[in-house]
């Protein structure tokens, strides 16, 4: 049986003590960080009390509507989340539609995907399997595509006059945002491969150091850890796919004109 | 021949106008009445509406890629989005013609964009538009950054573009080049236009 040493409140308020530390030393130097710091803990902590007690609640219930209701809600705020990195967002619904769509599709598809033919847990949508898998990959995929839109209206912007000129010469829009798509697409997935890349020599994912904490043995730990690999980045690779070509769908139009007029002035 | 009816657009009252092949219309006014903003409507580079009909061709018959490279438009500035020079041209077969008559030589597709000078830029861009043998040749200051040689270069060839049957809308300022090209100046002033002999 796997035996996992339980935290207490002492081993936690010894592992704040170092955040404290952070804080004075911010007061120190003058940084005025420690007010952000602490919040951003606070916050930290009080939204994985409650997480932890939705994912107690949610183990015991085993039911498909409230897993389904709380996969929904996670990709809402997500797409909410992806929508605030845009230094130039979309305007209109579009803003908010565009990546919630992209991650929606990449990661609910993917999660039951994997759920259906690799874990096979029982009932498939058993919420101690899908709901952490759901968030990883949500995580991810969130990240590459936020990174990717922010990619492509930026560089659209900057870039207009070169992309202009092309359609001025004929070019649809597609060859003429092909420089903007492919820079874009390279940021999306630039973490994911970076990620894949150093993990087990630069760092341990912290999925499989949570199982190996929790008594796992290690090549299980791993085995999880790849399979979850392959999904986030064949998902982030689908997700901003979905998310840089329809952004690019909105920023041209019918007539293959370059349509700038649908973006926000750029945050300060 | 180049027929323009109603043509509207956010800060521009509506245009009609006919161009017969062979004919350039000047495109004269001062900065900021409207002239690119035109010239950019007839290209359909930016949401507009009205009727606009090249050889008989409405442009919203055909797609927009295929209606700018019969009526391309010019800036007076050309934008560039490569390193050098040559991947900026489709065909460099068909360009080759184009920077010989503007003083330029052939190893000008090697060129780096960065090292280019105003009237390089200007001249390039032209032989761009040139090469893909439009109809239609929307001109914003074409010469406005070129001495006086390269300047006659580039009238020689647009009265070319001319005598093949083409027809152009020009933007300038010099008001003797507007006579030398065109019979006809489309004047815009306070966001209202004119069309009247030159």
């Amino acid at each position: 049986m796997i035996t996992v040493i339980s935290l207490d409140l002492t081993d936690l308020g010894i592992a704040a003590g170092l955040l404290i530390l952070d804080a004075g030393l911010s007061i120190w130097l003058g940084l005025k960080l420690e007010r952000r710091l602490m919040i951003a803990a606070v916050r930290m902590v009080l939204q994985l009390l409650m997480i932890a007690l939705v994912l107690k609640g949610l183990f015991a219930l085993a039911s498909p509507a409230w897993t389904g209701l709380a996969a929904l809600v996670m990709i809402l705020f997500a797409g909410r989340e992806a929508m605030a990195r845009q230094d130039r967002r979309f305007l209109g619904l579009w803003g908010y539609g565009l990546g919630t769509t992209a991650m929606l599709t990449a990661s609910a598809l993917v999660t039951v995907f994997a759920l259906t033919t690799q874990v096979r847990p029982d009932p498939w949508f058993d919420p101690r399997y899908a709901i952490p898998m759901l968030g990883m990959i949500l995580g991810n995929t969130m990240t590459g595509v936020s990174l990717g839109l922010n990619a492509l209206s930026s560089g659209a912007w900057t870039e207009r006059r070169g992309i202009e000129a092309q359609l001025a010469l004929g070019a649809n829009r597609w060859e003429a945002m092909r420089g903007v798509g492919r820079k874009a697409m390279t940021t999306a997935l630039t973490p994911i491969v970076n990620s894949m890349s150093a993990s087990g020599i630069v760092f341990l994912p912290g999925m499989m150091t949570g199982q190996i904490l929790a008594g796992v043995d290690p090549l299980e730990a791993v085995k999880y850890q790849i399979l979850i690999m392959f999904l986030i980045a064949g998902r982030t690779g689908f997700g901003s796919v979905v998310a840089v070509y329809g952004g690019i769908a909105r920023l041209t139009d019918a007539r293959h004109r370059l349509r700038l007029d649908r973006l926000a002035p750029a945050k300060d | 021949m180049l027929e323009i009816q109603n043509l509207r657009r956010h800060k521009l009252e509506p245009v009609d106008l006919t161009v017969q092949a062979g004919h350039c219309i000047a495109v004269t006014g001062p900065s900021g009445s409207g002239k690119t903003l035109f010239l950019r409507a007839v290209a359909d580079l930016d949401p507009n509406e009205g009727t606009v009909r090249l050889n008989g061709i409405e442009r919203n018959d055909i797609l927009g890629p295929d209606w700018r490279r019969k009526v391309t438009y010019v800036p007076a500035d050309p934008a560039w989005w490569g390193d050098t020079v040559g991947p900026h041209f489709t065909d460099i077969a068909a360009a080759e013609p184009y920077l010989e008559a503007m003083g330029l030589s052939a190893d000008a597709f090697d060129w780096p964009i960065d090292r280019l000078s105003t009237g390089e830029r200007q001249r390039l861009g032209l032989a761009r538009a040139l090469a893909l043998s439009p109809d239609c040749l929307l001109l914003d200051e074409p010469t406005s950054g070129l001495d006086e040689t390269s300047r006659s270069q580039v009238e020689i060839l647009i009265s070319s573009h001319l005598t093949q049957g083409g027809v152009a809308l020009m933007v300038t300022h010099d008001l003797a080049q507007a006579r030398r090209l065109a019979a006809l100046s489309l004047r815009f002033e306070n966001a209202h236009h004119e069309l009247m002999p030159l």
